[in-house]
C-alpha cells in the first residue's frame, strides 16, 4: 500500500488567535515495500507529518492518499478506522501506553477493536510475542511487572498484532540497551524484508537512517528540505548542519580523517566496514 | 585518598511479590569528587541501584552507606539531602510553571528563606547556563535544555553526590553532548561527586571508573581503558564498544596495522595519519 502525501499544510488551532502553522507544502511518496527514514531537527514537524499517516490529523491544506483512500482537507472523513488498522503507529516509548491486567489482554485489545475473534487474537498474540523475541510465558504476567525493553517490546507485539501494512515507528529504540536497539532494528528490518512491509522510520539517529532506509526526507522548519538516499544525503555534511542535524558517526569520522590526511576516500561509506576497506585500499601500498 | 562519600556492601535484592533477585552480593564504592558510571544491559539492575541509594527501597541484605551515615528507614531524609538524582525523561520532572519557579521548587520544600533562596536558584542555573532562560516554560525547552535544568534544580541543593539515572538516554545527540560537557565541568570546577547510570558507552567513557553489572551482579570494575579492552565480552553482555574501538578493530580486520586501542576519534586519527600519511 503506498501512502502519498500531497501538498499537506497543517496548522494547530486553526482560525483561533493561538494559530500556528506546523507543516508547510510537504509532498512525498511512500512505496509500497519501501523504507523511508523522516527526520529532522526537534521542532521541524515530523510528529506532525506522522500524524497524517494514519489520518490521526487531518491537513489543512492539501491531501493525503493512504493506499486506495483520499483524505483532503475541508471534507469531513467517514470510517476511518480501516486506514488506522492498515497503518500501525508505534509512538516514541510505546510502554507508557499499556494498561491491561495481562500482556496477552494488552495484545489482543487492539485486534479485537478492529473486529478480530478473541480466539484468533489470542493466537496472534502468542505468534507476535514470538516474533519480538519474548517468550510465551510472559503472556500471563502483567505488563507492569516486567522491564522496561520488555515492556516496549509487549507494546509493539500489540501494534503488530493488528497486522497492519504499513508500520511506522516513532524513535523505536530510544532508551534501550545497544544490544536490545540492534535485535529491535533488526527484527523491524526482517518483518520489512520478509513480508514486505512498507516501514516509515521517524528518528533522530543517522546510524538508523544510514542503515536501514532506502530513502531519507528531511525536514527543517515544517518544510521538506531534501529527499534522497541516505548516500547522496549524507554526502553533504554542510547542508545537514545548516538543518540541524549531523551525519552518521563513520562519515564524520572519515571527514576528520580525510581533512587530517589532506587527501579524500574515492566515495562516502556508510558503514564501519566499509570505511575499513576503502581505508585500507588506499593505504595498500604502505601498510606493512 | 579521599573519602568514599558511597559505599555499598553485599547488596541483595528483590521486588515485593517477585522471588527473582534482581541484585546479587553487589559491593562497591565511590569515593569524593570520583565520576563513576554503571554500565549493563536492560535489566541487569543499574535503576535498582540508583533506587537503593536513594532510601525508596531498601536493601534485603547487606547495607548502604551515604556520606558515612548508613541507609536505614530512621535516616534516609539525612542521607537524601546528601544525594540529587536526574532521571531519564525530562518531561516528567517538571512542576514549576517556569524554570525558576522549577528550581526553587525543591529548596522551597526545604523551608530555604526567600533572599537565599533567590540567590541559589540564579547561581545554580548560572552553572547550567540556562541563567537567560529564567522565566521562560520549561515545556519549551529543547531535550537539552530541560535536562540542564534539572540539573541545575539537583546542584540547588547542593548535594555532595549526582547520580544520574539513564539522563541522556531520551535526547539527541546535541543534547547528550550538552549534558556531558556540564557534567565534565561540574566535577572539574566544583569536585562534585558524579554517579551515571548508562549504557551510552561514550557518555561512559569520559568517567573515571566504571562498574559493569550483569544479570544482577557486579561483573568487572575498571578504567575505562581497561573496561573495553574486553572487547566482544562486552557486546556479549548486550553493550557495545565506543566508536573509535570498533573502528579500529574493523582496520586491524582489513589488515590495516592500528596499535593498541584508541578511546577517542581523535587518537585514533592520529595515529592513522602518522603512520600512513606523514612523511
Amino acid at each position: 500500500m503506498d501512502i502519498s502525501l500531497q501538498e499537506v499544510e497543517y496548522r494547530y488551532a486553526a482560525g483561533s488567535p493561538f494559530e500556528k502553522k506546523a507543516v508547510e507544502n510537504v509532498s512525498f511518496t511512500v512505496s509500497s515495500g519501501e523504507c523511508v527514514a523522516v527526520i529532522g531537527h526537534t521542532g521541524s514537524g515530523k510528529s506532525t507529518i506522522l500524524l497524517h499517516l494514519n489520518a490521526l490529523l487531518k491537513p489543512t491544506s492539501g491531501s493525503v492518499v493512504i493506499g486506495d483512500r483520499t483524505v483532503k482537507a475541508g471534507r469531513k472523513e467517514k470510517d476511518l478506522k480501516p486506514i488506522r488498522q492498515k497503518v500501525g503507529i508505534v509512538f516514541q516509548f510505546p510502554e507508557q501506553q499499556l494498561f491491561e491486567e495481562t500482556v496477552l489482554k494488552d495484545i489482543c485489545y487492539g485486534p479485537m477493536n478492529f473486529g478480530v475473534s478473541e480466539e484468533e487474537a489470542k493466537c496472534r498474540a502468542v505468534y507476535w510475542i514470538k516474533q519480538v523475541g519474548l517468550s510465551e510465558e510472559i503472556l500471563q504476567e502483567s505488563p507492569f511487572d516486567l522491564s522496561g525493553g520488555q515492556m516496549r517490546r509487549v507494546a509493539i507485539a500489540g501494534v503488530l498484532a493488528m497486522e497492519p501494512e504499513v508500520l511506522v515507528l516513532d524513535e523505536p529504540t530510544a532508551g534501550l540497551d545497544p544490544r536490545g536497539r540492534k535485535e529491535m532494528m533488526n527484527m523491524f528490518f526482517r518483518l520489512h524484508k520478509e513480508r514486505k512491509m512498507t516501514m516509515i522510520l521517524v528518528t533522530h539517529s543517522m546510524e538508523d537512517a544510514a542503515d536501514y532506509a532506502d530513502k531519507v526526507v528531511v525536514l527543517h522548519k515544517g518544510k521538506k528540505v531534501h529527499e534522497g538516499t541516505p548516500r547522496e544525503l549524507f554526502s553533504d555534511a554542510e547542508r545537514l548542519s545548516e538543518w540541524g542535524l549531523g551525519v552518521p558517526e563513520v562519515v564524520r569520522f572519515q571527514r576528520m580523517l580525510e581533512a587530517k590526511a589532506g587527501r579524500k576516500l574515492p566515495g562516502i561509506c556508510l558503514s564501519i566496514e566499509e570505511l575499513a576497506a576503502s581505508f585500507s585500499e588506499l593505504s595498500g601500498g604502505k601498510a606493512t | 585518598m579521599s573519602r568514599e562519600v558511597i559505599s555499598l556492601d553485599s547488596i541483595t535484592f528483590h521486588y515485593p511479590g517477585s522471588e527473582q533477585q534482581v541484585l546479587k552480593n553487589v559491593s562497591f564504592s565511590v569515593r569524593e569528587g570520583e565520576w563513576v558510571a554503571i554500565v549493563g544491559h536492560n535489566g541487569s539492575g543499574k535503576s535498582t541501584l540508583a533506587k537503593l541509594m536513594n532510601g525508596l527501597y531498601f536493601p534485603k541484605a547487606g547495607s548502604i552507606h551515604i556520606a558515612g551515615k548508613k541507609l536505614e528507614k530512621d535516616t534516609v531524609w539525612e542521607t537524601r539531602k546528601h544525594i540529587g538524582m536526574v532521571f531519564q525523561n525530562p518531561d516528567n520532572q517538571f512542576v514549576g510553571t517556569t524554570v525558576q519557579d522549577d528550581v526553587a521548587f525543591g529548596l522551597e520544600n526545604h523551608g530555604v528563606p526567600h533572599e537565599d533562596m533567590v540567590r541559589r536558584v540564579h547561581s545554580a542555573l548560572r552553572q547550567v547556563k540556562m541563567d537567560d532562560f529564567l522565566n521562560q516554560e520549561p515545556h519549551h525547552l529543547s531535550g537539552g535544555q530541560k535536562q540542564r535544568v534539572a540539573m541545575a534544580s539537583v546542584l540547588a541543593l547542593q548535594p555532595d553526590i549526582i547520580i544520574l539515572d539513564e539522563a541522556t538516554s531520551m535526547l539527541d545527540p546535541t543534547g547528550r553532548q550538552e549534558v556531558i560537557s556540564l557534567v565534565r565541568a561540574l566535577k572539574q570546577e566544583q569536585e562534585m561527586t558524579v554517579l551515571s547510570i548508562t549504557h551510552d558507552l561514550e557518555e561512559a567513557a569520559k568517567a573515571d571508573r566504571l562498574i559493569v553489572m550483569n544479570q544482577g551482579e557486579v561483573y568487572r570494575t575498571g578504567t575505562p581503558e581497561e573496561i573495553f579492552e574486553l572487547g566482544d565480552e562486552l557486546v556479549s553482555l548486550g553493550l557495545d564498544l565506543p566508536f573509535p574501538i570498533k573502528m579500529g578493530n574493523a582496520l586491524k580486520a582489513q589488515g590495516v596495522p592500528v596499535q593498541g586501542q584508541h578511546l577517542t576519534e581523535e587518537e585514533l586519527v592520529n595515529e592513522l595519519w602518522t603512520s600512513h600519511f606523514k612523511k
